[in-house]
C-alpha cells in the first residue's frame, strides 16, 4: 500500500491547508489521545499534568507535528527521512509501534474535526495511508 | 455486562438524536470503501464503485448507509443489552453475509470521522471516548456470534 503520485499531492495540498494550525492539531490530538486510550499516559508518568490543554501536553504536540511536517518534507523516501526519530523511537523512547495507529487516528479525528470540508474520502485515504507510511518508517529501526 | 457513566449514556443520546441517518449512514459507508477498498468486497451487487466519484454518488450505498445507522439505533435503545440486541444480526453477518469482523472496525472509525466532522469542536476528548466506547461494544456484540 505504497504512496501514489496521487496520494503525494494529495497530502501536500492538505498540509499546505493545515499546517498553519499545525500546533493545535498536535495539543488537541495529543490531547485526545490521552483521554480516549487511557493506557498511552504510561509514557507520560513523568509530566506533572496530563490534562487536554496542559503545557506538557501542548509542547509535545508541537514536537509530535514537527515530525509529520518532517515526513510531509520526506515523502519521497519516508524510511531515510525519518531515520533520526525511529532510532530515536526504538532505543530511547522505546513506544510499542501499536501506538502510531492510535495517534495517527486522533490527528485525523483532529483535522476532520477543524477542516470537514476538506477532509474529503479521497483525501482521508491518501493521509491515512501516509500516517500508515509514516508510522512504518518510524519503526523501522526496532528490531 | 457493560457499565456505562452518566456521561457515556447522556452523550451517546444526544449524539444520535440529532443525527441525520440518511446523511450520516451513506456518508460513513460511503467514506469506508472509498478509505479501505477491499471492504467493497461485500457490495458486488451494488453497481458502479469505480472511483470516489462514483461510490459516493451510488443510491444501493446510500440506502445501506441508512440501513446500517437504523441497525446501530438498536443499540442506541437498549445500551443495557446489546449483545442479545446484536445476536441475530452476528449471525447473519457471520452465516449469511460472510463478514470479516474486523471490517466493522474500520466502519466504526469512518463513522467516528464523520461524526467528528458533524460536530467540530464539541466532539472533544470526552466525547470521543464516550463514542468510540459505545462502538467497541456494538463491534464486539456483532462478532460475538463468530465461530
Amino acid at each position: 500500500m505504497s504512496l501514489t503520485d496521487k496520494d503525494k499531492a494529495a497530502v501536500r495540498a492538505m498540509w499546505g491547508k493545515i499546517s498553519k494550525s499545525a500546533d493545535a492539531i498536535g495539543a488537541d490530538a495529543l490531547g485526545r489521545m490521552l483521554v480516549v486510550y487511557p493506557q498511552t499516559k504510561t509514557y507520560f508518568s513523568h509530566w506533572s499534568d496530563l490534562s487536554p490543554n496542559s503545557a506538557p501536553v501542548k509542547n509535545h504536540g508541537k514536537n509530535v507535528m514537527s515530525g509529520v511536517a518532517l515526513a510531509v518534507s520526506k515523502i519521497d523516501d519516508l524510511t531515510s527521512g525519518l531515520m533520526a526519530l525511529s532510532e530515536q523511537h526504538a532505543f530511547q523512547l522505546r513506544v510499542d509501534p501499536a501506538n502510531f495507529k492510535i495517534l495517527s487516528h486522533c490527528i485525523l479525528v483532529v483535522i476532520a474535526s477543524m477542516f470537514p470540508k476538506d477532509f474529503t474520502p479521497e483525501a482521508h485515504v491518501s493521509m491515512d495511508k501516509f500516517f500508515c507510511g509514516l508510522s512504518l518508517a518510524l519503526a523501522e529501526k526496532y528490531r | 455486562m457493560v457499565e456505562w457513566t452518566d456521561f457515556e449514556r447522556a452523550t451517546i443520546q444526544d449524539i444520535f438524536s440529532k443525527m441525520d441517518y440518511e446523511v450520516v449512514g451513506p456518508a460513513a459507508l460511503s467514506r469506508c470503501l472509498v478509505v479501505y477498498p477491499w471492504t467493497q468486497r461485500y457490495f458486488g451487487n451494488f453497481g458502479n464503485l469505480y472511483n470516489a466519484a462514483a461510490i459516493m454518488g451510488n443510491p444501493n450505498v446510500a440506502k445501506h448507509g441508512t440501513i446500517i445507522l437504523h441497525g446501530l439505533d438498536r443499540g442506541v435503545k437498549n445500551m443495557d443489552n446489546m449483545k442479545e440486541i446484536y445476536a441475530e444480526l452476528s449471525v447473519l453477518h457471520s452465516e449469511k453475509l460472510h463478514v470479516d469482523p474486523d471490517n466493522f472496525k474500520l466502519l466504526s472509525d469512518c463513522l467516528t470521522i464523520v461524526v467528528a466532522a458533524q460536530l467540530g469542536k464539541a466532539f472533544t476528548g470526552e466525547v470521543q471516548a464516550a463514542f468510540q466506547k459505545f462502538m467497541a461494544v456494538v463491534v464486539s456484540s456483532l462478532g460475538r456470534q463468530y465461530h
